[in-house]
């Protein structure tokens, strides 16, 4: 579900050196600039400098319990879809101090020091990490309850969004309505035109920061022409999605299979390890430790990602709820794809497909949800992919 | 006795039963009190009787030496006592001593043993009854050894 | 969304604060109730007790040991000091056992909803309590005897499994003497000299003077309880809507963004830990949920 976001019909046009105007820009406000870069065999999130930073003429090829890069044969940008990064590692740290505690005695003081948390910009969100973001932002901001840490980073961050020219072949956020162009979420969001000669980006501005920073570049109006084979991308990107799923009707029909059968299935591939929920941009659940200094007289309490496949998640009064790994496949589907929109109000599944490219014994999310509420098992390999 | 029959009818045990089961029943009913301390049933003992307890409170027994009398359960107004009058060897096999005054009707179990022999459609509908009885205690039984209120530690 | 059912009340506002940092609050005495459970008395530094409804629950946080989530048990109507009474289940609890006055607790909330007192109005009452369970519902029998015109009977079931695991005795027997208020009380196992009733709590739920149509239900303590309980109210008539319980699992924040504490579609911490039972219905006999 997309927040309404009142988009504006100009378009500008940057040339691929304004792109790196734009990282310098960016630089000169103080903000930090984080965005793909090639590491350990993959595209990862992390600072940039330049251009020459980004993974120019690289691409991935993504299957079920697969990653690979692959050379492109031209100099694209941003010619790949997404790594096992997502921007919840800065916005919702895996690992933070939420507060410091001194004691004398008995009693104790509570310390919360400042710290300096950073101005991010973040280049190359995807439309569907983008609308993860937006999903976050939900859970951690429009509760009862404000998370401050999460605010503290996320109110001072730009957004540089970069549409899909290249949906990978795990790839399904056109059917959760979540791209392949980004609709809100961003300050700024390009789409990459590559097309024989032609290399440009089509600029779009979505926020009055984002008007601000696009002022200080050298951008051109865009033609009609150039509006178009920006539309072009976009469609290529639709059309070659890796994969679709029908989500109709699915929240209800999840939720009155809690006790089929083929949850034992489903999970007779899973190894509960839990690199879904670390890979997947919405998945957010903590837990906390705590911690005491040599001397005894300073505490730390500290919040660490947490994934609902571990034993200990779901414990109670010497047990565990969910002692079983098929009742935690079933609790981590269920919350993805059905009560996560009771619980928050929007999906909790941006079809990014990176659970399905980064699971050990590549089990696929729609799948295994098709095959509870249908009963017919659709375990087939799927075709389609990038260029 | 007479004057039994309309308490009888009233008790939720005997609802529905036809009027001419009702009066075989009230045919062996008679009314008793008991003082707390007393005891309506004793272990060993021939099972002749069973009981519906008009008013008061009672407790289920066992005797160990060392640690007395050991409570089981306890059942009040409205319940059903004792079952054993209807299996062999008709026997009881637990104490009931009274903790508050009690009233109860007892029915000679004897006599309505041959009854129940005699007209098997009479037999049915007794049996039936306490079978309703016999599960509902052995249902509450059972949550007495699953620690309800504590939970599982 | 789809349309949800109806929540319990919410309780009162949140704190002025970032909602994961505690506030400091001094220990003004530490009761033992039974062998197992004790009850800490909380004061804040500026003496001013927040408001509370009954059924709400504080994150309370040991220096250096870890944090639990432990139902309110005190007087909302008039609060002194902040009440929790709790079990010893654990290694937070074993040591806030042994609390003295004067030592200092962190304190976050009062966080979830509240038993629906006010809905109650013009009803009878059961209350169902097994085991600690009485202590969260405590509240709730505080507010419904400081307007007690307000309701017709008034029936509190209590199960323990022993003598010994009674609470609050003497206000038990002080509510008894002096208000309109019916008390059943039982235990699984007596001990000797027991004069009371002994069996499960739900034995006591047939003969309990109420009227199932014209009832709300608040029904408290461990799961399988509450299930078999909300089995037998049924069975004398009491609709699923109005009965509610109050559900546990496991919390980390206390403020709905830590994901412990689903139940299906709820959070524990944000849409109960008091549910009215129909919501929960679909869900609250299927295992590992």
């Amino acid at each position: 579900m997309r927040r309404s976001f009142a988009r504006s019909e100009d378009r500008a046009v940057l040339q691929t050196e304004g792109v790196q105007a734009l990282i310098e820009c960016l630089a000169r406000h103080g903000y930090r600039v984080l965005g793909p870069a090639i590491h350990d065999g993959a595209i990862v999130y992390r600072e940039v400098n330049s251009t020459s930073d980004l993974p120019v003429g690289w691409t991935d090829d993504q299957k079920r319990g697969a990653y690979r890069l692959n050379r492109r044969r031209d100099d694209s940008l941003f010619g790949y879809a997404v790594g096992p990064h997502s921007w919840k590692q800065f916005l919702h740290p895996s690992l933070l101090t939420i507060f410091r505690a001194r004691r004398t005695d008995g009693a104790f003081r509570i310390v919360t020091d400042r710290e300096d948390i950073p101005k991010y910009a973040f280049l190359g969100v995807r439309p569907c990490e983008a609308s993860a973001i937006e999903i976050q932002d939900t859970v951690f901001l429009e509760g009862q309850f404000v998370n401050a840490a999460y605010n503290a980073r996320r109110k001072g961050a730009f957004i540089v969004a970069v549409n899909c020219g290249n949906p990978a072949g795990n790839c399904f956020c056109s059917s959760m309505g979540t791209g392949p162009e980004a609709i809100s979420g961003f300050d700024i969001a390009l789409t990459e035109v590559l097309d024989g000669k032609k290399h440009f980006f089509l600029l779009e501005t979505g926020t009055p920061a984002g008007a601000k920073i696009a002022a200080e570049l050298p951008t051109t109006p865009a033609t009609a022409e150039q509006i178009a084979a920006g539309k072009a991308v976009i469609k290529q990107a639709e059309a070659r999605m890796g994969r679709t799923f029908k989500t109709e009707g699915l929240k209800e029909a999840l939720q009155e299979n809690y006790e089929h059968p083929g949850w034992e299935t489903a999970v007779e591939k899973c190894l509960t390890c839990g690199n879904c929920t670390s890979v997947c941009p919405t998945c957010f659940c903590t837990t906390v430790e705590d911690f005491t200094d040599i001397t005894g007289d300073t505490a730390e309490r500290r919040q660490r990602w947490d994934s609902c496949f571990t034993q200990e998640f779901s414990y109670i009064f010497g047990g565990s709820v969910r002692p079983s790994p098929a009742s935690r496949y079933r609790q981590w589907l269920l919350h993805k794809l059905a009560n996560w929109q009771d619980q928050f109000g929007t999906s909790g599944c941006v079809g990014c497909g990176r659970c399905i490219t980064w699971c050990p014994t590549g089990i696929d999310i729609r799948e295994e949800a098709i095959a509870i509420v249908s009963g017919v098992p659709e375990r087939k390999e799927q075709t389609g992919g990038n260029a | 006795m007479e004057t039994l029959k309309p308490i009888l009818e009233q008790h939720p045990f005997l609802q529905g039963l036809r009027p001419e089961h009702l009066d075989l029943l009230t045919g062996c009913a008679s009314n008793v009190v008991y003082k707390p301390g007393e005891y309506i049933i004793r272990e060993g003992r021939d099972a002749n009787q069973f009981y519906i307890i008009r008013s008061g409170h009672v407790s289920i027994e066992t005797y160990a030496p060392g640690k007395g009398a050991i409570q089981i359960q306890t059942v009040s107004e409205g319940d059903i006592l004792g079952w054993s009058w209807l299996i062999p060897p008709y026997k009881w096999s637990f104490d009931v001593r009274v903790i508050d005054l009690t009233r109860v009707i007892a029915l000679d179990a004897a006599c309505l043993r041959k009854k129940c022999e005699d007209d098997h459609d009479f037999g049915f509908e007794i049996l039936s009854r306490f079978a309703n009885v016999i599960v509902q205690r052995l249902r509450a039984t059972h949550l007495q050894l699953v620690d309800l209120c504590e939970g599982l530690r | 969304m789809t349309a949800t059912l109806e929540k319990s009340t919410k309780g009162s506002s949140p704190p002025k604060h970032d909602g994961m940092v505690p506030q400091t609050y001094q220990v003004r005495q530490v009761h033992r109730e039974t062998h197992d459970t004790f009850t800490l008395d909380l004061e804040p530094e500026d003496g001013n007790v927040p408001a509370f409804a009954p059924g709400q629950f504080n994150m309370l946080y040991l220096f250096g040991v870890g944090e639990v989530p432990i139902s309110i048990s005190g007087d909302p109507t008039t609060p002194r000091v902040l009440m929790h009474t709790t079990r010893e289940v654990g290694s937070v609890t074993r040591v806030m056992h042994n609390l003295k006055r004067g030592d200092t607790l962190g304190v976050r909330g009062p966080f979830g909803t509240a038993w629906p007192v006010d809905q109650a109005e013009g009803s009878d009452i059961v209350i169902v309590c097994g085991g600690i369970g009485l202590a969260p519902l405590r509240p709730a029998l505080y507010k419904i005897l400081a307007q007690r015109d307000k309701f017709g009977k008034v029936v509190l079931l209590y199960g323990t499994r022993s003598p010994n695991d009674i609470l609050f005795k003497r206000e038990l027997q002080r509510w008894r003497a002096h208000f309109d208020l019916d008390i059943y009380v039982t235990v699984d196992r007596a001990i000797a000299n027991w004069r009371g009733n002994v069996g499960v709590v739900t034995t006591l739920i047939p003969k309990a003077p109420f009227d199932p149509l014209s009832t709300i239900a608040m029904v408290c303590g461990p799961e399988v309880m509450m299930r078999f309980t909300v089995s037998e109210l049924r069975k004398r008539g009491v609709k699923s809507d109005r009965i509610y319980v109050s559900m546990e699992r496991n919390m980390k924040c206390g403020i709905g963004c830590c994901g412990h504490c689903q139940f299906g579609p709820d959070l524990v911490c944000r849409d109960g830990p008091v549910f009215r039972f129909d919501r929960l219905e679909p869900l609250f006999g299927t295992w590992e949920v």
